[in-house]
């Protein structure tokens, strides 16, 4: 009986364990150390269709040799599941937007480096009513949109710009895959949607975009995001990350119709819909341009508006007790918020060295 | 002596029944201990201490944005929903299934219909109610409804067809007419399997709440977790699931006190899980 009851206490014990091994298991390696594989993920977004070319058309793996490592660019389709992913650890980097990595990793303890500021976007996020011109015509509306993410941001600088806020209106989370379909509903009166969603909601007849991303341009920023200590432990890294995304750029920039045919397909449009986005998007094809945007006095104001917003809603981290929890800092060395808790950090460093030629 | 005959006390049956509960808590503290050495913001696992606080916040502490308790708020939208659409599939049942399931002529032109109604996959038509009937309360409801009413029916149709025939035969023998032997012979004698169906179509009445609530809302249990979904807050999405658990748990209890009350004689058999 005690025997039994032993063996028994034995088997628990061990299962216990097992499972948290397994639990524990799921952080891989964040002791930083040197590694010569590497994993990166992207979305479907203009500015990121990119990385899909770099990994099918070769220039990845080329780069990766030069340097002597490997990288792998794996497309997920989820956005925010990607961001998620990369958190957990499960990615060296990431492309999302300057908000999304200030709330999910930044927020979350991840510290992260934001290597290639590839673009921002200059119309690409709109909002749209069914009745009205004019941003005051949202009030006492219901609006649909992805809540908490850039929409959400896009609406509160809009309702800002008149003097207004969000307790003017319902805001009604809808899932960015359902909004197409929602929007041909009679109850659905006003969208805030990005590309390529929001072209095809323009369109249909007796809609009008009221506000878009290029009223507050250069505050919602499309960037690769990379650990950063995975980043300073492995500069090889990101050497070979940031030649190779430049060379695609110079091949966009000269209008490479190989190159932009393959990134409209993929984005499931073609070449004329593919530049009529990124005609909304301000690309930076020379990494000289991204660095002094990088360095420009705007990003700490863009910033601070992102954390304030972040902070109003709840999401910048548990028990944030203000905008500034986490500490966001500049490539002139000044922090934004607690400079105990640097969490997001802008580095030009390697779009610098991509500027000078030096990769 | 052998195990099939060893039985546990009720104290020894307690502890055993908290063991698997306990090894569970344990084995994710330890993990989140580990996880929170390397990263005390780690958003995967945080610590216990750290959900309970969530939980107590967004129970006990007006949101920041809108001032209300959001907990609440969520669970009696949720719980309204849940009425609602099971409140109709259970109205819907009990007429149509003993209708189904005591006359022929009824059941020769239902059951192959309703069959086939409850194969569709309930959540592939959630499009097509948006398109039809908006974003709105109405389809969130309608999915619950149409998700458990079909197989609802066909369990309480099963039920009346089992009903002994001699029962039947012996009414007729003393002159009830169809309209008397519905309600006075099969009513009351279907009403513990319709309390049955009830809790068997709780389960999925759940998960069709959910998933409304996923893609358009601006309340509700599902909704919320959705929403934390886009910035990783495990430590409200995990108390959340618990606290949907615990609520379908006290429901279940709930519905099989009521079974317990009203019908005894249905329980007379034995015990049930």
């Amino acid at each position: 009986m005690i025997k039994t009851l032993k063996t028994k206490a034995m088997a628990l014990a061990a299962a216990t364990a097992l499972s948290a091994t397994f639990l524990v298991g799921m952080t891989p390696d964040a002791t930083a150390q040197e590694k010569s594989e590497f994993k990166v993920c992207w979305s479907i977004y203009v500015g990121w269709m990119p990385w899909g070319y770099l990994e099918t058309s070769g220039i990845m793996d080329k780069w990766a040799e030069k340097y002597g490592i490997d990288v792998e660019i794996v497309q997920i389709n989820d956005y925010v599941e990607s961001i998620n992913q990369y958190t957990a650890g499960e990615f060296d980097g990431c492309s999302m937007t300057n908000m999304d990595a200030l709330s999910i990793p930044a927020g979350g303890g991840v510290d992260t480096t934001a290597l290639i500021v590839g673009d921002y976007s200059n119309g690409n996020d709109g909002i749209v009513l069914k009745d009205g011109d004019s941003v005051e015509a949202l009030k006492d509306q219901n609006v649909n949109l992805v809540e908490l993410s850039v929409s959400h941001y896009l609406l509160a600088r809009a309702l800002d710009s008149v003097g207004m806020s969000e307790r003017d209106l319902t805001v009604v989370n809808t899932s960015d895959a359902d909004m197409i379909a929602a929007y041909a509903t009679d109850d659905v009166t006003s969208v805030v949607t990005w590309n390529p969603l929001l072209s095809e909601i323009e369109a249909t007849p007796g809609s009008t975009k009221v506000f878009d991303s290029a009223n507050i341009p250069g505050e919602i920023i499309d960037v690769m995001m990379v650990n950063t200590e995975t980043l300073a432990d492995n500069p090889d890294f990101g050497k070979a990350l940031t030649g190779a995304w430049y060379e695609v750029m110079g091949l966009m920039a000269a209008g490479n119709t190989e190159a932009l045919e393959s990134m409209a397909a993929a984005s499931g449009t073609d070449l004329a819909g593919y530049q009529a986005q990124l005609d909304t998007t301000k690309m930076f094809f020379e990494p000289a341009e991204a660095v002094s945007f990088t360095k420009s006095a705007e990003l700490p104001a863009t910033m601070k508006f992102v954390a304030e917003f972040l902070f109003d809603k709840g999401i910048l981290g548990e028990g944030a007790p203000s905008p500034e929890f986490v500490g966001v800092s500049f490539p002139d060395g000044s922090v934004y918020g607690d400079a105990n808790n640097v969490k997001l950090r802008f580095d030009t460093t390697y779009m610098e060295m991509a500027a000078a030629g030096g990769l | 002596m052998r195990l099939i005959n060893r039985k546990p006390g009720k104290p020894s049956a307690m502890a055993l029944a908290a063991l698997p509960f306990a090894g569970v808590v344990i084995a994710y503290a330890v993990a989140s201990h580990f996880r929170r050495l390397e990263n005390p913001a780690d958003k995967l696992l945080p610590s216990i201490e750290q959900m309970a606080a969530t939980f107590w916040r967004m129970a006990f502490e007006p949101d920041r944005r809108s001032g209300d308790l959001l907990l609440w708020g969520d669970t009696i939208d949720s719980l309204i929903r849940l009425a609602a659409g099971m409140g109709a599939a259970t109205l819907f049942a009990l007429i149509v299934g003993v209708l189904v399931g005591f006359l022929p002529y009824v059941r020769s032109t239902l059951s192959p219909f309703i069959a086939s109604i409850s194969l569709i996959p309930p959540i592939t038509i959630l499009p097509i109610l948006f398109i039809m009937v908006g974003l709105g309360e109405t389809s969130k409801i309608l999915l619950i409804a149409l998700g458990t009413a079909p197989v609802m029916t066909r369990s309480v149709a099963q039920a009346v067809m089992d009903l002994p025939k001699e029962l039947i035969i012996k009414a007729q023998t003393l002159g009830a007419s169809t309209w008397q032997m519905m309600t006075r012979v099969v009513l009351p004698q279907v009403l513990p399997n319709l309390i049955t169906a009830m809790r068997l179509g709780l389960v999925p009445a759940w998960i069709f709440l959910i998933s409304a609530e996923a893609i358009a809302s601006t309340s509700g249990l599902g909704y919320r977790i959705f929403l934390v979904r886009r910035f990783l807050a495990m430590d409200v999405i995990l108390p959340y699931v618990l606290w949907i658990t615990f609520l379908a748990y006290l429901i279940d209890r709930l519905l099989l006190t009521l079974s317990r009350r009203a019908f005894p004689w249905n329980h007379m058999q034995g015990e049930s899980l």
